[in-house]
């Protein structure tokens, strides 16, 4: 049986779980890199050993590290992020032209078949590669040159590029989310690309068919259906069934659809996972309550998944990079709170139980099923 | 940008020869980084400068460059200090020799991180 891994970044300290594959115990490696900021680990799909985190400072700002031997040693690698050309400027939240700056790497997303290549999603929204294990960085520029580069505004949490998704299935197409710009597609392997947020609504925009300005949170594919992606909104759970180019609401009964993560099931293309978040006011579950919703239509019919969640007094966050699926047969779920906990279930989402409870924030949940 | 702070900028003065060892205090995060303890020592040539200091150090260390100076404009970063011989030398120009108790190995040269919380 495959071994589990489950990459957990903080706002201290990035932390390895790691168990066999029946997941009920647990061996916990970490503080790696203690007192920093680590927003994403991620292992490479072609090389299990090879690990990237980005790692990061008020003080001494960006830092990527490797990892060629499953977590258990790392080394710095390269840290320049420097925008392709004249940055130009994108809006400031007052309207009012900003230049763009570099502030951080949010995600990092390692090729599927070369352990070498890796792309980064930084802060202010930008998308950079590197063909040589992280040592050297270049701006795939046409996305920050899209057209409409200079109207993006930032979120409450920067203007970050947060998600990308590499289609396994055609190569030359890839998927990146911003905050608050919205959702973007290349089928060109990252050359050119165009907004496809056509049919999200997004209260705030007076302009009902706005190409861009909406505020996704976090986007997710199952790698057997390349064309069915699902998203968390700032509010609304959306889906498209045409590779983005069309999106409508699944938010059916949830009891709120404001949320940041969300994610499929390994197995079954159309079950779904969202952690409802009161709004954007109260980043806390609603009624004190952590409840996962989980639906296995694809969306519209939601049930909440509580045994072994904290049921009252919980007022925790839980951030869109903080869950993840392993692909045992019985796929597992995981996912990091604010409050310093990383839930693990192995049936799916019936039942729960922390890995640890009292990390720091965690801001980032990967995991890796080991062959 | 008024001062030079970047390497390619900086110009050692000709009729500096030979080179001095420099005593640098890192702040405890980029020691972790740059796997070292305690001081660092740092074989500097011509006029001792903080830019020619960093240079030296950020040579030795690669891991550090865009830690304690911008990659692209070499600026300081904003919450990082430089310290000697009880001055506060952050905002001193780049190409400024440093103090002769610095250059002479007497007194280190502090880089910190400021106080702020989080």
């Amino acid at each position: 049986m495959s071994d589990i891994r489950v990459l957990v970044g903080t706002r201290k300290g990035a932390f390895v779980l790691s168990s066999d594959g029946k997941r009920e115990k647990w061996e916990v490696s970490g503080p790696h890199f203690p007192g920093w900021e680590i927003y994403h680990v991620k292992g490479s799909p072609a090389d299990q050993d090879r690990l990237y985190a980005s790692q990061s400072s008020g003080w001494f700002g960006q830092v990527i590290q490797r990892s060629d031997d499953g977590g258990a040693s790392w080394a710095p690698v390269g840290n320049e992020f420097s925008y392709d050309g004249t940055p130009g400027t994108h809006q400031w939240y007052d309207g009012t032209p900003h230049p763009w700056e570099f502030a951080r790497v949010w995600h990092l997303e390692p090729s599927p078949d070369d352990p070498d290549t890796v792309y980064a999603g930084v802060e202010d929204a930008g998308l950079f590669r590197s063909t040589d294990g992280g040592q050297h960085w270049r701006e795939l520029p046409g996305l920050r040159g899209h057209r409409s580069g200079p109207s993006w505004q930032p979120g409450a949490g920067g203007m970050c590029l947060h998600t990308i998704i590499l289609d396994p299935s055609s190569p030359g197409r890839m998927f990146a989310a911003i905050s608050a710009a919205g959702a973007f597609r290349s089928d060109d392997a990252g050359q050119t690309w165009r907004p496809v947020n056509h049919g999200l609504q997004s209260e705030g925009i007076p302009d009902p068919d706005a190409e861009v300005g909406h505020c996704v949170h976090r986007i997710a594919m199952h790698p057997s259906r390349p064309s069915v992606l699902y998203m968390q909104k700032h509010w609304d759970v959306m889906r498209s069934d045409d590779a983005g180019e069309s999106w409508h609401e699944v938010s059916g009964n949830l009891p709120t659809d404001f949320g940041f993560p969300i994610d499929v099931h390994a197995h079954e293309p159309e079950t779904i996972y969202v952690v409802p978040i009161t709004s954007d006011s109260h980043h806390f579950p609603p009624e004190g309550k952590l409840r996962v919703y989980r639906s296995r239509t694809g969306g519209d019919e939601w049930e909440p998944l509580t045994r072994g969640l904290p049921q009252e007094h919980c007022y925790v966050n839980v951030l869109r990079d903080a869950m993840a699926v392993d692909s045992l047969d019985d796929c597992g779920i995981y996912f990091g709170t604010t409050g310093g906990q990383v839930y693990a279930s192995a049936d799916a989402g019936d039942t729960w139980e922390p890995i640890v409870r009292d990390l720091p924030a965690v801001l980032s949940v990967e995991v890796q099923t080991l062959r | 940008m008024s001062e030079p702070w970047s390497a390619d900028a900086a110009m050692s003065e000709p009729w500096s020869a030979g080179e001095r060892e420099i005593r640098v205090v890192l702040p405890a995060h980029l020691r972790t980084l740059a796997q070292v303890n305690g001081e660092v020592r740092l074989d500097v040539a011509g006029q001792v400068t903080q830019c020619a200091v960093l240079d030296a150090l950020e040579a030795r260390y690669p891991m550090l460059r865009g830690t304690i100076r911008d990659h692209r404009t070499g600026r300081r970063r904003a919450f990082v200090r430089f310290f000697a011989c009880q001055q506060d030398l952050s905002h001193e120009p780049p190409q400024a020799p440093l103090p002769d108790a610095v250059a002479s190995g007497a007194e280190p040269y502090l880089i910190v991180g400021a106080m702020a919380g989080g």
